[in-house]
C-alpha cells in the first residue's frame, strides 16, 4: 500500500520545499512570536498578574506554540499541493505508481515537519522571554503531532477543491484565525461570561489549544483526553475522506 | 512478440457530454515505434490522459505489457514513461532533481536515482545544467528535460505526446535519433506528433485517429503503398492567363506564374514535362504540395494538415 521510497521521495522534497523557501516559511513565524512575547507577555502581561498560577507570558507561550503549529501544518500543505496542482507537476505523481496513501501521507508529513520545525523556532524564541516549563512532555508531543498532522490534512483537503491561490487563503483567514484566537490563546476561558464559555466549548480548537497547554503547565480549561480524542477522530476523518477524494481523482483527473 | 499496449472498446465521455473517444480499440506490439496521427479534438490527447492515468475512462480496457490499469494499475504505470505536451514541471526545482524526485516516485533508491539521472541528463546534453532552476533552461532544455525525467526509471513503453513541438530543426532531428536509438535497444515508443515527416522517418507503424475513432492502422510502409498518386506545384517561366489544358493530366492555375497538376500513380514526372514542353510551358521548379503521408491523411480525414496535430 505503500511505497516506501515514493514517501520519503515526497517528503525529501517537501523538506526541500520549506528550508528553500525559509524566508517565507521559518522567518516570519519567529518574528510574528517575538513581538506577540514582547508586547502581549511583556509590555501587557507585566500588569495582568498570574493566570492559573503561572506569569501571562508563560500562559500564553503553549497557546502560541500551538497556533503557529496548526497555522503553519495547514499552510504548507494546501500551498504546496495546490501549487503542484497550478504547475500541473503533480502529474509527475499520478503518472508513477504511487498509491494514493503514501501521496497523502508524504504530503501531510512534509505539514507535520513544518509545523514542528516552526512550533520549535517559537519554542526557543519563547525561551528568550521566559522559563517555559514541561510538566507532561508525551502527553505534549502527542498533542502536537496528532494536531499538526490533522491540520495537514485540512490543508490537503483544501488543496484539492481549491482552483485559486485565493482559494488556499480564505480558510485560514476566515476561519483558522478566529477559531484560534477564540480557541484561548490568550485567556482561559473562565475568564469569559457564561454564554461565551459554553459557546467556546464548540470551537475544536479550544480542545487541542488546552491539551498542549496540559502538556507545558499541567493546566487546562478542559479535559486535555478530550482534546486529544477530538484530534485522532478528527484526523481519522478527514484522512478517509482526502483519501477517497484522491482515489477519485477530485479536482487532478477529467 | 507480446503485446506493450492493448485498448478494446475505449470510450471516453466528459461530463459536459462529449464524446472524446467513441470505443476505439488497437494494439502496440512489444519493440514497436508507433504514431497516433489525428487532428485538434480527434481524441489523441485523451487517449494518452488515460493511459497514463490523467484521465479516467468511461468504459474499455487498457492493457500495458499484460496488466490492466484496472486491476493492477501500480505495475502498469511502472511500465510507462511519459513525455506530456505541456511543461508540467515545478519551474523553481533544480534541473537534476526533477529527474532524482521522478525516479523516487517510481521506487529507485536514492543513489542509484542520482547515477541514473546522471546518465540521463548527459545523454540529453543537460548535465552542465544539473545545478541550474528549470525556469532558466530554454524552451528545448525543457523539451529534453522531460525526455530525461520519463526514461529515469527505465520504462518499457514511452509516450510522447508531440515531443518535438516548438524545438528548432537541429534539436529535433537529434531528438528523432536518440528515440530511434532507444527504439533499436527495445523500448516500445508510442508518439503523437504534427511533424508527419516523424512518422516517415521513425514509425513503424500508425494509426489515425479522428473524431474519436480509428479510421486506419497499419504499418507506415503499407500506408504510403496506398497512396495512389500525389500534387506537384509547379513554377512556370512565363504569365499564364488560364491553366493549361493537357491531354493526361489535370492543371489548376495557384498564380499567374504557378501551377498545380495532379499526378497519378501510374504517370511519371517526365511524361507531365513532356506533355507541358509540347505546350510550350517551361518549369522553373517543382515541388510536392504535401508529402505523402500528409496526402494520405488529409484524404482520411478531410481535414487540411494545418488542422493536423
Amino acid at each position: 500500500m505503500i511505497n516506501w521510497i515514493a514517501l520519503k521521495t515526497i517528503v525529501r522534497k517537501e523538506c526541500v520545499r520549506i528550508f528553500r523557501i525559509w524566508p517565507q516559511t521559518l522567518l516570519p513565524p519567529a518574528i510574528t512570536m517575538s513581538l506577540y512575547f514582547v508586547i502581549f507577555g511583556h509590555v501587557i502581561g507585566s500588569r495582568i498578574g498570574l493566570v492559573e498560577g503561572y506569569n501571562y507570558i508563560q500562559f500564553i507561550a503553549p497557546g502560541l506554540v500551538m497556533m503557529t503549529v496548526i497555522l503553519n501544518a495547514y499552510a504548507n500543505v494546501s500551498a504546496s499541493f495546490f501549487s503542484a496542482k497550478f504547475t500541473h507537476s503533480v502529474q509527475e505523481l499520478m503518472v508513477a505508481p504511487v498509491s494514493e496513501w503514501t501521496i497523502l501521507l508524504g504530503y501531510t508529513l512534509g505539514g507535520v515537519i513544518r509545523g514542528l520545525v516552526v512550533g520549535a523556532v517559537v519554542m526557543v524564541v519563547a525561551s528568550f522571554f521566559t522559563h517555559i516549563p514541561i510538566q507532561h512532555f508525551f502527553s505534549m508531543l502527542a498533542i502536537l503531532l496528532i494536531s499538526a498532522w490533522l491540520f495537514s490534512l485540512a490543508g490537503f483537503f483544501n488543496a484539492l477543491f481549491a482552483t485559486t491561490f485565493d482559494d488556499i487563503s480564505i480558510i485560514p483567514n476566515f476561519v483558522l484565525t478566529p477559531l484560534t484566537y477564540l480557541g484561548g490563546v490568550f485567556y482561559s476561558i473562565q475568564a469569559l461570561p457564561p454564554a461565551w464559555r459554553v459557546a467556546a466549548h464548540f470551537n475544536p480548537i479550544l480542545y487541542l489549544m488546552n491539551g498542549f497547554r496540559y502538556g507545558m503547565l499541567g493546566v487546562a480549561d478542559v479535559s486535555p483526553w478530550l482534546g486529544l480524542f477530538i484530534s485522532i477522530a478528527a484526523s481519522v476523518f478527514f484522512a478517509v475522506l482526502c483519501y477517497v477524494l484522491l482515489k477519485r481523482g477530485r479536482g487532478l483527473r477529467t | 512478440m507480446s503485446q506493450a499496449l492493448t485498448i478494446e472498446n475505449l470510450v471516453k465521455v466528459y461530463q459536459s457530454g462529449k464524446v472524446a473517444l467513441k470505443g476505439i480499440s488497437l494494439s502496440i506490439a512489444e519493440g514497436d515505434f508507433f504514431a497516433l496521427l489525428g487532428p485538434n479534438g480527434a481524441g489523441k490527447s485523451t487517449f494518452i490522459g488515460i493511459v497514463s492515468s490523467l484521465v479516467t475512462k468511461t468504459s474499455g480496457s487498457v492493457r500495458v505489457f499484460g496488466h490492466s490499469i484496472d486491476d493492477d494499475i501500480l505495475k502498469a504505470k511502472q511500465l510507462i514513461g511519459i513525455v506530456p505536451q505541456e511543461f508540467n514541471f515545478n519551474i523553481f526545482t533544480k534541473t537534476i532533481d526533477v529527474v532524482v524526485t521522478q525516479a523516487g516516485y517510481y521506487g529507485v533508491p536514492y543513489r542509484q536515482a542520482k547515477e541514473q539521472a546522471e546518465h540521463y541528463l548527459q545523454q540529453l546534453g543537460l548535465w552542465e545544467k544539473r545545478n541550474e532552476t528549470v525556469r532558466f533552461l530554454s524552451g528545448g532544455m525543457k523539451r529534453r528535460l522531460m525526455i530525461a525525467r520519463s526514461l529515469v526509471h527505465q520504462p518499457k513503453l514511452l509516450i510522447l505526446d508531440e515531443p518535438t513541438a516548438g524545438v528548432d530543426i537541429e534539436l529535433r532531428r537529434s531528438l528523432w535519433v536518440y528515440l530511434e536509438k532507444l527504439n533499436q535497444q527495445g523500448l516500445t515508443v508510442l508518439l503523437t506528433t504534427h511533424y508527419l515527416e516523424e512518422v516517415e522517418i521513425l514509425c513503424k507503424n500508425v494509426a489515425i485517429i479522428d473524431n474519436g475513432e480509428i479510421l486506419v492502422e497499419k504499418s507506415v510502409h503499407s500506408l504510403l503503398g496506398d497512396l495512389t498518386g500525389e500534387t506537384l506545384i509547379l513554377d512556370v517561366d512565363s504569365i499564364l492567363p488560364e491553366a493549361p489544358k493537357l491531354e493526361h493530366f489535370t492543371c489548376r492555375l495557384v498564380t499567374p506564374d504557378s501551377l498545380e497538376v495532379d499526378l497519378l500513380e501510374h504517370q511519371t514526372v517526365n511524361e507531365l514535362f513532356t506533355s507541358l514542353d509540347a505546350a510550350g510551358i517551361r518549369i522553373l521548379s517543382l515541388r510536392n504540395k504535401f508529402n505523402r503521408l500528409e496526402e494520405l491523411f488529409i484524404r482520411l480525414t478531410g481535414h487540411t494538415v494545418e488542422d493536423a496535430v
